[in-house]
């Protein structure tokens, strides 16, 4: 490694955590209720005003609320950036593979057949019925991925398994009532709101040790990427390491999609983007750089449904989806010049 | 023997493809597996890389069976170069090279100062330095077999196995890769094991060659004992056409009918007009050539009308004459232009024998077809 590329991976890391930082500043800053920053920070900082209104809205609602979009988000790209090594396709995401549709069937199922009304993203069954989906589809996905090879092939096998769930979720709305389809319809397009500080621990738990696993094994998805040949040919367990892989993936996507529902977009651009941002595709990097990435990423994208339609909130997948696809369509593009 | 294979079967998902596959080479040596397309190269050179199960039968190296070792042993002592072409994301030359020092590095794959060292000797050796900073995307062919030669070489190995590396390269580059291998062998005295589709080369750089056919290997041994008389032509199933196994070159089929041309040819200078002959579908007798003018090679493999003479010995009256009862049933008569000295003064004779004929007398043959 020369010693440029080590100041660019620095000044990249530096400047992310300077963005999230910021992110995090105004959307605790932002919102219905207007104080102004110094309070906030005697507010988290110095515990100014326990108890008080603002007090609540920043530790109860904006504080956890901003973390859990962080946490969440980057860990949507991580997600994304383990499953386009695994089918070596840059397409490849959790939404992409019927991962997020998964969840959504089984959270259709669990609200229209057994709890009723869902009010609120604390509801710990729904996290539980949307896990168990992401899981189901992750098995299905491994299950074929012993009998092919073939890795465009298994990708479009996730998407017909995704197709199927559609179908599956469909067919459950047909029985379904109007409230029902109500509630269904706005977990499906996915929010931060109603964050809480017990479910930012259970999910910063899960990542971390995700994380955590995925640095661990970034040596042989860099090697990964000379093709399975070469890469058993230099001592990789391949069978081991795709499982490996494809577990952390879906543990990552599955705890996203229960505690904020499908958010489209960021498993595939956001990779992409801080592959352009290193200049490498070394997975030590690229990791830790998606994480974070991702996490400024879907602050700012929280901060806008939020706020701009306030007080209509819109949905976070309506805003990653604005943002994500056109960055993606010119990466690929620029990409594909350079090349020829 | 270093590495070697007794009694293996290989094919894939439990049906044999090949059998009784036995075969042994030591360090330092080439061995090559010719054989057609289809026969099973690959399926043999992915059994013993461990990329595909064996079905029976054992391969050792230095007498431990390859199937015990774990897979980081088994990167120390053997690499490969596959088919497959890959497609890694900015990615450098030098990093794609530095990956086979795999089995060497820590987990985070940190490279050392003396992996880096390896690299740009491996470099150096595949000559592609100056490829180092280049993004592996954007070079050609060529230079991409070179890096990937040199990935192989950075994992130090004992035994090289290449599939079909010369696929793809020009001429040049072909050379060039197979003097590097050469240079390998015996400098860094690694056993290398290659499928080729170039017959002509496989009998100058291998030292041993096994003939890969049907079910089974049909014909192993120095490339002078497998490259004899009729035998490619019989391994490819060549039905028209021939292979030169002394000049190693390819003949195209031979044109039909009687011989209308009759060409004067001797000392090389037959050839071109030969080969001209032979793209118009012309036959033709040509004479008197010793049998150990390079005319004879190509003229035995065009016509079945060639009146040669045993080297080293004055030509007898009777050639004299099988010659010029081929100029009387042909039109034309082709001087191509042999010099005429002490030793084949019988060709002045045969020029004037045509033109008392009264055969047209040509110096080159595209008259003939305009």
């Amino acid at each position: 490694m020369s010693k440029s590329k080590i100041i660019r991976y620095q000044l990249v890391f530096i400047a992310l955590l300077f963005l999230i930082a910021l992110a995090l500043v105004l959307n605790v800053n932002t919102g219905s209720v207007s104080m102004s920053p110094v309070r906030i920070f005697k507010i988290i900082f110095m515990r100014f005003e326990e108890g008080s209104v603002d007090s609540n809205i920043i530790w109860r609602i904006r504080l956890p609320r901003s973390l859990m979009a962080a946490v969440l988000g980057g860990a949507l790209s991580v997600s994304g950036f383990l499953l386009q090594t695994f089918f070596r396709n840059p397409i490849a995401g959790p939404f992409v593979l019927g991962i997020s549709s998964g969840a959504k069937m089984c959270v259709a199922f669990a609200t229209i057949f057994i709890l009723g009304s869902y009010g609120g993203m604390s509801a710990y069954p729904l996290v539980f019925f949307a896990f168990i989906g992401s899981l189901i589809v992750t098995g299905f996905v491994l299950m074929f991925s012993q009998k092919t090879k073939n890795m465009s092939m298994l990708l479009v096998i996730g998407i017909m398994i995704g197709y199927i769930c559609s179908a599956v979720t469909d067919f459950f709305i047909t029985f379904a009532k109007d409230n029902h389809i109500a509630s269904l319809t706005s977990w499906s397009m996915g929010s931060f709101s109603g964050a809480s500080w017990p479910a930012l621990g259970i999910v910063t738990v899960v990542v971390l040790v995700a994380l955590f696993c995925s640095v661990l094994i970034s040596k042989p998805m860099d090697a990964y990427q000379l093709g399975e040949g070469y890469a058993q040919s230099m001592g990789i367990n391949i069978k081991l390491f795709r499982w490996m892989l494809i577990i952390l993936s879906s543990l990552l996507s599955a705890t996203v999609t229960a505690f904020a529902g499908p958010i489209s977009f960021v498993g595939i651009a956001v990779p992409h983007v801080s592959k352009m941002l290193m200049k490498t595709s070394r997975s030590l990097v690229i990791i830790p750089a998606s994480f974070l990435c991702g996490a400024a990423f879907c602050i700012f994208c929280d901060l806008i449904a939020r706020t701009a339609f306030a007080p209509t909130e819109l949905a976070i997948g309506t805003v990653t989806a604005l943002f994500g696809a056109p960055v993606v369509i010119s990466l690929m593009i620029r990409q594909r010049r350079k090349k020829h | 023997m270093y590495f070697e294979a007794q009694k293996l079967s290989v094919g894939y998902s439990g049906k044999v493809l090949i059998r009784d596959i036995s075969f042994s080479v030591e360090r330092g040596k080439i061995l090559s597996l010719i054989g057609p397309n289809g026969a099973g190269k690959s399926t043999i050179l992915k059994t013993i890389s461990r990329h595909l199960e064996k079905i029976a039968g054992a391969v050792t190296i230095e007498k431990d069976s390859i199937f015990r070792l774990s897979n980081k042993e088994l990167a120390k002592k053997l690499s490969v170069m596959l088919t497959e072409r890959i497609e890694p994301e900015l990615m450098t030359c030098g990093q794609v090279v530095a990956m086979g020092r795999y089995p060497y590095t820590n987990n985070f794959g940190t490279l050392t100062a003396q992996d880096k060292a390896l690299v740009s000797e491996a470099l150096r050796m595949v000559r592609a330095q100056e490829l180092a900073d280049r993004p592996f995307s954007n070079i050609s062919d060529g230079q991409r077999q070179r890096i990937m030669l040199a990935r192989a070489i950075c994992q130090q190995p004992a035994i090289l196995i290449l599939d079909e590396p010369t696929s793809y390269l020009d001429i040049r580059h072909k050379i060039e890769l197979l003097d590097i291998m050469r240079k390998l062998a015996s400098e860094k005295n690694v056993a290398i094991i290659l499928s080729l589709h170039e017959i002509d080369l496989a009998a100058k750089i291998s030292d041993h060659i096994i003939c890969v056919k049907g079910d089974r290997i049909e014909n192993c041994g120095a490339p002078e004992e497998v490259f004899t008389g009729d035998f490619i032509r019989s391994l490819y199933d060549i039905e028209s056409g021939s292979f030169n196994t002394l000049l190693g070159s390819v003949e195209l089929v031979a044109p039909q009918g009687e011989p209308d041309v009759f060409v004067l040819a001797g000392d090389g200078k037959g050839i071109p007009f030969y080969r001209q002959l032979q793209k118009n579908k012309q036959a033709f007798s040509t004479g008197i050539i010793f049998e150990n003018d390079v005319d004879y090679q190509v003229a035995s493999a065009l016509s079945k009308s060639v009146v040669s003479a045993e080297s080293f010995n004055p030509v007898s009256e009777s050639k004299l004459k099988e010659a010029k009862a081929l100029i009387d049933k042909a039109r034309y008569f082709i001087d191509a232009g042999a010099k005429i000295g002490a030793y084949n003064k019988f060709n002045r004779e045969l020029l004037e024998y045509a033109r008392e004929r009264g055969k047209t007398i040509l110096q080159s043959p595209e008259k003939l077809f305009t």
